[in-house]
């Protein structure tokens, strides 16, 4: 509980006294371009191999004849839009991302460099934490429109390549019962994420004191806690969004 | 000018400062003097702001800094300009970025002026050449240099040095001090240092204050010092003197060594 009044003080200070629109901005398209291009070929990586690996095993266990083959495409459609591409990508990212906050300001804050911009008068944690915070929360939702493409691409390929269906009853499974709505659901649950992403491991790094050991330490902390907070608003999102 | 009264710190159940009174005049080389965890840079930390003192007061010419209005810290913090030990220069800005940072962030400068402004500073601390080298290819005296230059680049009125010499050698530790005291009078900054190096107090320091398991013991100027009758003090230059002694020696011993193998034929 001492934790979570820490973390939500954490929070208001972010915005208590936060810099001019100017340098926040610059400071955001800095971060988004640091936290979403060098993440692309991560995400896309692992949400093709994704894609394939649901395509294969959906068809290995579809037997009955009675099914049809087009079963294959709406069912990695479905499983991409409402969980893989949203949920894996926020996993990977906070392994990527989280990591990478929290170990950023943990050496910033031991090597006294926060310091140093508080004694300037600046806001330390505003100036450095909030435009990770923005944008995380705008690119993330990139990256997932990303992974869901680049997935069902997977799960086409590894169908058609090997032979588990024709590309035809793929598209055509892909196209039976959208619900446009789902991809509504995927992007609210990836700006979730990327807010408890980057919040987190701000958090975790924002406070790190000792030496080199605790910032190791700190980036851990970032990514567990990280993972075990997307997974639990992951259920909380299906209960209460679907 | 810098005043504080009875300022007092603890953490958890350590008393760490007791009641530290003092004045720091403007113009001048104010030494903090102490052995490690006499409390002297937690008394350096409370005075700019970085730790909040369980009681006592700071004034900066007059104005109250400690629990006064955000804005009025504010106002005070951006006349402070500090020189931390490791020199906390930020590692994704090269130099000239380090030193512009506080030109951008508190100034109304425009590009032109602070281009002019930076040039000036790195001038005036001997790096002019040294614009766009990162933080990790400089070595730790430049460093320094370009930590005095980005505390000095928004005029500042109080400049505040965190032991500046540790980690360097005795000749670049002369220069840091050096220019820390050309700076000082030059813009008649009140400068506040903190040191456990006895050669930059005699050499450079005006006003002492030595502090002792977070008391103070003795405050005055440093041409008195060697006068004083106070035992942990004298026991401090003592140890300090003893330690350079023992360098001496040390240094003297090797060069007779590398003589004598000279002499034998071995080098």
């Amino acid at each position: 509980m001492k934790n979570l009044g820490s973390y939500l003080l954490f929070l208001f200070s972010l915005v208590k006294r936060s810099e001019s629109p100017g340098i926040l901005f610059k400071r955001t398209i800095d971060e988004a371009v640091l936290i979403g291009i060098d993440s692309v070929f991560i995400v896309g990586v692992v949400s093709t191999f994704i894609g394939a690996v649901t395509c294969v095993q959906i068809s290995y266990n579809l037997t009955n004849a009675f099914i049809p083959n087009s079963t294959i495409g709406f069912m990695v459609r479905e499983m991409t839009i409402l969980e893989l591409a949203p949920t894996i990508t926020s996993i990977v990212l906070a392994g990527k991302v989280g990591s990478n906050i929290a170990g950023g300001l943990g050496t910033m804050r031991i090597t006294e460099q926060v310091d140093a911009l508080e004694v300037m008068g600046i806001n330390s944690a505003s100036y450095l934490v909030l435009p990770k915070i923005l944008a995380s929360v705008f690119v993330f939702p990139m990256l997932v429109v990303i992974a869901m493409f680049l997935s069902i691409l997977g799960g086409y390929l590894a169908g058609t390549l090997s032979g588990a269906l024709s590309g035809q009853e793929y598209i055509t499974g892909l196209r039976s019962e959208f619900i446009p709505y789902n991809i509504t659901f995927a992007l609210i649950k990836s700006v979730v994420f990327a807010f408890l992403i980057s919040t987190i491991s701000s958090y975790k790094g924002f406070f790190t004191t000792g030496g080199a050991l605790e910032v190791g330490e700190s980036s851990t902390k970032a990514v567990t806690n990280s993972v075990i907070a997307v997974l639990i608003a992951d259920y909380v999102c299906a209960q209460v969004l679907l | 000018m810098i005043e504080i009264h009875n300022i007092h710190k603890t953490f958890g159940d350590k008393k760490v400062l007791d009641g530290i009174d003092g004045v720091f005049e403007s113009g001048k080389m104010n030494m903090l003097l102490g052995a490690s965890g006499t409390g002297k840079s937690v008394l350096l930390k409370c005075i700019v702001g970085l730790v909040k003192p369980d009681l006592g007061s700071i004034t900066y010419d007059g104005r109250i800094f400690t629990n006064n209005k955000l804005d009025i810290r504010q106002e005070i913090r951006r006349k402070i300009g500090m020189l931390f030990q490791g020199s906390a220069l930020f590692d994704s800005m090269n130099v000239n970025e380090n030193v512009e940072f506080p030109l951008t962030m508190l100034t109304d400068m425009n590009r032109t002026e602070r281009k002019k402004r930076v040039e000036f500073c790195l001038q005036r601390v001997g790096l002019e050449n040294a614009g766009n080298l990162m933080p990790s290819e400089l070595s730790g005296g430049m460093k320094k240099r370009v930590g005095i230059a980005r505390a000095i680049a928004p005029h500042c009125t109080y400049l505040f040095c965190d032991e500046p010499n540790s980690g360097l050698d005795p000749l670049t530790a002369i220069t840091i001090d050096e220019l820390i005291k050309e700076i000082t009078e030059e813009y008649d900054i009140t400068t506040i240092v903190v040191t456990h190096d006895m050669n930059s107090v005699l050499e450079y320091g005006d006003n002492v204050m030595f502090l002792y398991k977070g008391k103070k013991l003795w405050e005055g100027h440093s041409s008195g010092i060697m006068d004083t009758r106070v035992k942990e003090l004298n026991d401090f230059i003592f140890s300090n003197r003893l330690m350079r002694d023992a360098k001496k020696i040390e240094q003297i011993e090797e060069n007779e060594q590398r003589d004598e193998d000279i002499r034998n034929g071995e080098v």
